[in-house]
C-alpha cells in the first residue's frame, strides 16, 4: 500500500470517533433514503403486478338499479374495451364467539366462475360452484382476524334476512388492497369483511333478480377516460347512477397511491435533512483536519506533490467515510425495508410484497451521499490546495484579533481569569464557536424532530375523539329516514342522547378539479359533533353555503366566498352551485358539511336523516347494540372509541414506529457531533492548555476552561435548535400531511425541553469522556508540538 | 568555468504585511555550483529562508532572475515548480516536519513513490545510519534520528540540490554535529549541491562557501580553502 494511503487510514483511524459520528448521520439519511425509495419501488412493483394480474377495472360506478340488457348499451360506449356489472349488497355479519357489530359487502361474481375484470386471489379453498348457492369467499384480512378457514360458516343478514353462509375460499382482490368500511378511516379486519358469491344466489337473496348495480369496466388503451365516464353517467342516470369514476378515485387505489406518495416526499425530505447535517459535520471534521495538519500539507508540497494530489488525498479520507456510510445505511436500509414491507402487508393487502433494493438504488444512494459530502468538504480541500507551499510551509500566522464590542464594553471586567479566557477565546475565535454552535444545534433539532409527532399524535387524537366526535356511535340507516326515528332511538336502553344527521355523497366540481366525497347535513350545532376552527372552538354552520376541510378546500384550489359545483350522487341528482363560507382545520378525513335543512331541500326532501350519533351508557352496551342490531333499517354501527383504538394503532404502528427509529438515530447523532466537537475543541486547546499548566494553572483551572467553553457554547446551541428542529418539523408535517391524516403542526414543551436535555446529556457524557485527557495532558510534549 | 547551478540577478521580494511592503529580499546576485556545500549565514529577518524558499520553488520572487540551469523559476507555473519540487531539490526543515502518523521508511516512501529514480527507502535510511530504525514512528525517536530521517526523505530521489533550512536549529550540538555530518556524507558521497541556512556562524568552518547575507542582501560571500569535517565543529 502507498505510504499516503496508509496515512490516510491511521488518520481515520485516530479520527475513529468523529468519523463515526458522521458515517452514522449519513448511514441514517442513507437509510430515509434506501428506505422510503425501496419501499416505494416493492410497493410500486407489487400494485402493477397484483393490478395486472387480477386486471383491475379502470373505471367504476355505483348505481341504484340497472336492468342486466343495458350491459350491451354499456359496452358499445367508445374506448370501452370490457365490461362486467354485478351486484353489491351491505351485509350484516356475525361469527361466534365475536359480540361486536359486524358489517360487511357482499360482491357477485359470475356463477361459479372468476369475474374477467377484478379477479380474486385465492389464497386458500376455491370459488363456489356454480350451484353452490350458500357458498361465499372471504376477504383473507377478515379471514386472518377470525381465524375463518374453507369449510367454515357464518351468518349473514342480507335485506333482514339471516342465512348461513358456507365459506369455500379465501380471497385477495385488487379492489380491496386497502380494505375498510366506509365508515371507518382505516382497515378493521374484525368488524369488516368483503365476501364474494355467485351472482344468482345474491341476485335472490338481495331481490335484484335481472338487474345490476354496480359496473367495472377496462378501458381501451387510447380512450378518453373522461368521456367515458361522462357517458356512462348520463346513461345511468335514470337508473340512480351515483357517478361514474376512474381509479385514481377509487377508494383502495387512492388511500395506497397516497401512501406511495407520501413514502416518495419523505424519501427526499428526510435524507435532506440526513446528508445537510453529514455534509455539514464532513466540512467542520475536514477543515479541522487540514489545519492541523498544515505543515505535512506544507511538506508534502514541497516534495513535489501537486495541488490535485494533496487534494485527491484528502478527497480519499471523505470518500471513506462516505463508502462507511453507504454501506451501513444500505444495510439497514434494506432491513427496515423488510420490516416496512412487513408493515404494509398489514394494510395493504397483497398476496406477497416484492422487496429488494436494486443495485441501481445503491449507486443513487453513493451518487447523493457523495454530492452531499462533496458540497461538505470542497471548500476545505479547495482552500489547502491553492495554498502556496512556502505559506503553508511557515507556521499558521497568528489570526488577528480585535477586542470584540462587548470586551470593549468591559463586561469581561467582571470575570474571573477563567471565565475570561472562555469569553475571549469563544469571542475571538468566532467562526469556530459559530460552526460548533450550529452543529450542536442541528443535533438538538434532529431530536426535536424525532420527538414532536408523539405529543403531536396526541394532540390529535385527543382533539378528534374529545372535540370532535363526542358521540360513542354512529349509527347508519339503509335509507332516509324521518326524524322520528331518532325518537325511537332515543328510548333504546342505555341510549342518553340521539341527533340524527343527512349524509349524501357528492361530486365538488371547481374548474378541471373534481373530488368524490360526502356531505354532511347537520343541525345548527350538533351536541355530539362539533367542526372546529383553527383555535379548536366550535363554529356553528351558517343557514346556507357549504364548509370544507382546508385540505380539501386546498386541494380543489378553493377559498372561502369561492363558488363551487356540487353534484348530488343520490335522488333525482341535481347539480348545483354553492358558495364555499368556511373551511376547518380538521386533521382526520376530508368531508364537506352544510346545514341540514338546507341540504334536504337540495335533495327536494323533507326534513329525514340516514344516520344518528348516539351517546350511550358504557354499561348498556351489549344491551343497545342487540337492540340496533334488530332493527332491519340499521345499515351499520360504527363504534367511535373503536375507531380511536384503530388510528392509535395505526399511528403506532406506523408513524411512531418510524419516528422511534428517528428519534434513536437522531439520539446517537446528537452524542457523535458533541463528542465530535468537544474532542476537537480539546486537540485546538490542548497545547494552550499544556500552556496554562506550565504558567501554574491547576488541572481543575484548566479543564473548567474546555467544560465552560462546551457549556457555553451547548446553552447558546440549544435554542437555535429549537428553532432549526421547528422548521424540520413543520416540513416534515407538510410532508405527512394527507386526506386520511394530517398530523398537527404542535411542538410541546416536553418536546422542546426532551430536545435541551438530550443536548446536554450528550455534552456531559463527552465531557466526561475528555476530562481524563485533560488531566493526562503533558505539558513538555504539548509545547513541543509543532503548531 | 562551471555552469552554475543556480543563478539569480537582482533578485527582489517584498511582502505586503496590512499597509506595509516588507523588502525581505533586495537585489541578491548569486550563483551555487554543483556538488557544493554553502553555508547561509544571517541573523533572522536576514531573508535566507526567503532566499531558500524561492531556490526550492516554494515562493515566488517579486523581480529579477531565478535559474535553475536553464530553467527560469521566476516566471514558471504551478505545474512546472511541483514538478521542480518533485524531481530536482531535496528540503530539510528546521522541525523535521515528518508525518506523524507513518513510520521512518513510510515517511520516506512518501517521496520515493513519485519521483522518478530514486533509491530505495531502506538505502536512504541506511545512508544517515538509521538501518535499525526503519519501522519506528516519529514519536517513538529522538529530534536527532527525526531530523537524519528527514534528510533521508530528501535525498532518496537523488536530488540534485539539497535545501537546508536550519536543520540543526532545534538540536542539541551534538545531535546537531551528527545531522552535519550526514549532511556532509550525502553531500561527499552524491555530489548534491548542499545549501545551509543557519544562524550558527560556526557551521560556517565546514562549508567550501560560506555566504552572508543581511536586510535582503549578500554581505559577503568568501571560499574556504580548507573547511574542516563536521565531527570537529562544537558550539
Amino acid at each position: 500500500m502507498r505510504a499516503l494511503n496508509r496515512k490516510l487510514l491511521r488518520d481515520a483511524q485516530s479520527l475513529w470517533a468523529q468519523i463515526s459520528a458522521i458515517v452514522l448521520v449519513l448511514g441514517a439519511g442513507v437509510m430515509t433514503l434506501v428506505v422510503s425509495v425501496g419501499t416505494v419501488d416493492a410497493l410500486k412493483a407489487t400494485q402493477n403486478d397484483f393490478y395486472e394480474s387480477m386486471a383491475f377495472g379502470d373505471v367504476f360506478a355505483d348505481l341504484k338499479r340497472a336492468p342486466n340488457h343495458l350491459s350491451e348499451r354499456l359496452t358499445d360506449i367508445a374506448g370501452v374495451r370490457q365490461i362486467e356489472t354485478r351486484i353489491q349488497a351491505p351485509v350484516r355479519l356475525s361469527v361466534e364467539g365475536f359480540s361486536d357489530p359486524i358489517t360487511g359487502l357482499v360482491v357477485s361474481v359470475p356463477d361459479g366462475q372468476q369475474p374477467n375484470i377484478s379477479r380474486l386471489y385465492l389464497v386458500e379453498g376455491r370459488l363456489p360452484l356454480s350451484n353452490e348457492s350458500l357458498g361465499v369467499v372471504i376477504s383473507d384480512g377478515f379471514a386472518n382476524a377470525h381465524q375463518l378457514h374453507a369449510g367454515d360458516q357464518l351468518s349473514a343478514t342480507i335485506q333482514g334476512k339471516m342465512q348461513t353462509l358456507r365459506i369455500t375460499g379465501i380471497a385477495l382482490s385488487p379492489e380491496f388492497v386497502y380494505q375498510r368500511s366506509p365508515a371507518d378511516l382505516f382497515p378493521d379486519h374484525l368488524r369488516y369483511g368483503v365476501l364474494w358469491m355467485n351472482r344468482q344466489s345474491l341476485e335472490s337473496l338481495y331481490g335484484s333478480e335481472g338487474a345490476f348495480n354496480q359496473i367495472v369496466m377496462t378501458l381501451q388503451s387510447d380512450a378518453s377516460e373522461h368521456a367515458v365516464i361522462d357517458a356512462i353517467d348520463e346513461m345511468l342516470k335514470p337508473y340512480g347512477g351515483r357517478g361514474a369514476y376512474a381509479r385514481e378515485q377509487h377508494m383502495s387505489h387512492r388511500f395506497l397511491s397516497e401512501e406511495i406518495k407520501q413514502l416518495n416526499v419523505m424519501g427526499i425530505v428526510l435524507p435532506i435533512i440526513f446528508l445537510g447535517v453529514a455534509a455539514f459535520l464532513l466540512n467542520v471534521l475536514i477543515g479541522r483536519l487540514l489545519s492541523q495538519q498544515s505543515q505535512d500539507i506544507a511538506m508534502l508540497k514541497a516534495f513535489g506533490y501537486s495541488a490535485w494530489d494533496i487534494g485527491w488525498h484528502y478527497s480519499k479520507l471523505t470518500g471513506l467515510i462516505v463508502m462507511l456510510g453507504v454501506v451501513i445505511g444500505t444495510l439497514l436500509g434494506v432491513w427496515s425495508s423488510e420490516a416496512m414491507a412487513n408493515l404494509y402487508l398489514d394494510f395493504f393487502r397483497f398476496p406477497s410484497m416484492q422487496v429488494g433494493t436494486g443495485p441501481v438504488l445503491v449507486l443513487e444512494a453513493f451518487a447523493i451521499t457523495g454530492t452531499a459530502a462533496f458540497i461538505g468538504t470542497w471548500r476545505a480541500i479547495h482552500r489547502v490546495m491553492r495554498l502556496a507551499p512556502a505559506q503553508a510551509m511557515r507556521p499558521p500566522t497568528p489570526t488577528s484579533f480585535k477586542q470584540g464590542w462587548l470586551e470593549k464594553l468591559g463586561t469581561f471586567k467582571h470575570l474571573s481569569q477563567t471565565q475570561r479566557i472562555i469569553a475571549r477565546n469563544l469571542a475571538r475565535h468566532r467562526f469556530k464557536a459559530t460552526l460548533s454552535v450550529m452543529g450542536i444545534a442541528l443535533s438538538g433539532a434532529l431530536l426535536l424532530v424525532g420527538s414532536y409527532q408523539f405529543a403531536a399524535t396526541d394532540q390529535l387524537l385527543d382533539v378528534q375523539f374529545r372535540l370532535i366526535e363526542k358521540a360513542d356511535l354512529r349509527v347508519v340507516f339503509t335509507e332516509p329516514t324521518s326524524q322520528s326515528a331518532l325518537r325511537e332511538l332515543s328510548q333504546l336502553p342505555g341510549a342518553l342522547h340521539v341527533e340524527g344527521f343527512r349524509q349524501v355523497p357528492i361530486r365538488l366540481i371547481h374548474g378541471h378539479q373534481d373530488y368524490l366525497t360526502s356531505v354532511m347535513g347537520m343541525s345548527k350545532s350538533p351536541k355530539l359533533y362539533a367542526l372546529l376552527n383553527q383555535e379548536r372552538v366550535p363554529v356553528s354552520l351558517p343557514q346556507d353555503g357549504l364548509v370544507l376541510s382546508a385540505y380539501l378546500a386546498e386541494t380543489l384550489n378553493l377559498s372561502i366566498g369561492d363558488g363551487v359545483w356540487v353534484e348530488v350522487l343520490e335522488g333525482e341528482q341535481p347539480i348545483l352551485q354553492t358558495v364555499v363560507v368556511d373551511t376547518i382545520d380538521d386533521w382526520v378525513g376530508v368531508s364537506a358539511y352544510m346545514n341540514q335543512t338546507a341540504l334536504n331541500r337540495w335533495l327536494g326532501e323533507g326534513p329525514v336523516i340516514n344516520g344518528a350519533w348516539v351517546l350511550m351508557n358504557e354499561g348498556d352496551a351489549d344491551s343497545l347494540f342487540a337492540a340496533l342490531w334488530a332493527r332491519p333499517r340499521v345499515a351499520g354501527v360504527g363504534v367511535i372509541h373503536l375507531a380511536e383504538t384503530q388510528i392509535r394503532a395505526f399511528i403506532r404502528d406506523s408513524i411512531l414506529v418510524m419516528m422511534g427509529v428517528l428519534l434513536l438515530m437522531a439520539g446517537g447523532i446528537a452524542f457523535g457531533v458533541i463528542y465530535n466537537n468537544a474532542r476537537l475543541s480539546f486537540s485546538e486547546r490542548a497545547r494552550e492548555m499544556a500552556t496554562l499548566r506550565v504558567l501554574g494553572y491547576t488541572r481543575h483551572e484548566v479543564a473548567s476552561i474546555l467544560v465552560g467553553e462546551i457549556a457555553t457554547l451547548t446553552i447558546i446551541a440549544i435554542p437555535i435548535g429549537w428553532l432549526l428542529g421547528a422548521l424540520m418539523a413543520q416540513a416534515l408535517t407538510q410532508t405527512f400531511s394527507m386526506e386520511i391524516m394530517r398530523i398537527p403542526f404542535i411542538i410541546t414543551k416536553q418536546a422542546y425541553a426532551l430536545s435541551a436535555f438530550g443536548v446536554v446529556l450528550a455534552s456531559l457524557i463527552s465531557v466526561l469522556m475528555i476530562l481524563p485527557r485533560v488531566w493526562r495532558l503533558d505539558m513538555v510534549m504539548s509545547l513541543k508540538t509543532v503548531e | 568555468m562551471t555552469v552554475s547551478v543556480f543563478h539569480t540577478k537582482n533578485l527582489m521580494k517584498v511582502y505586503q504585511v496590512g499597509d506595509r511592503e516588507i523588502h525581505a529580499l533586495r537585489g541578491i546576485d548569486l550563483d551555487l555550483y554543483p556538488k557544493e556545500f554553502v553555508v547561509m549565514l544571517g541573523a533572522s529577518g536576514s531573508g535566507k529562508s526567503t532566499l531558500l524558499n524561492i531556490l526550492g520553488g516554494l515562493d515566488t520572487a517579486s523581480s529579477g532572475e531565478v535559474c535553475y540551469g536553464d530553467q527560469d523559476l521566476v516566471h514558471a507555473s504551478q505545474e512546472i515548480l511541483t514538478n521542480y519540487r518533485r524531481h530536482h531539490v531535496g528540503f530539510v526543515f528546521q522541525f523535521y516536519n515528518l508525518i506523524s502518523s507513518l513510520t521512518a521508511l513510510e515517511n520516506v516512501a512518501v517521496v520515493t513513490e513519485i519521483a522518478k529514480d530514486p533509491m530505495p527507502p531502506e538505502e536512504a535510511l541506511t545512508l544517515v545510519g538509521l538501518a535499525d530504525r526503519m519501522n519506528h514512528f516519529p514519536a517513538q525517536m529522538s529530534g536527532g534520528e527525526q531530523q537524519r530521517v528527514a534528510i533521508a526523505r530528501a535525498v532518496a530521489k537523488r536530488p540534485q540540490v539539497l535545501l537546508c533550512d536550519e536543520p540543526t536549529g532545534s538540536l542539541d550540538s551534538e545531535t546537531g554535529i551528527k545531522v552535519l555530518e550526514t549532511l556532509a556524507k550525502v553531500n561527499r558521497e552524491l555530489g548534491t549541491t548542499t545549501v545551509v541556512i543557519t544562524h550558527n556562524v560556526v557551521i560556517g568552518k565546514m562549508a567550501d562557501r560560506v555566504i552572508r547575507l543581511r536586510d535582503g542582501q549578500v554581505v559577503e560571500s568568501h571560499h574556504n580553502e580548507h573547511p574542516c569535517l563536521a565531527g570537529e565543529l562544537h558550539w
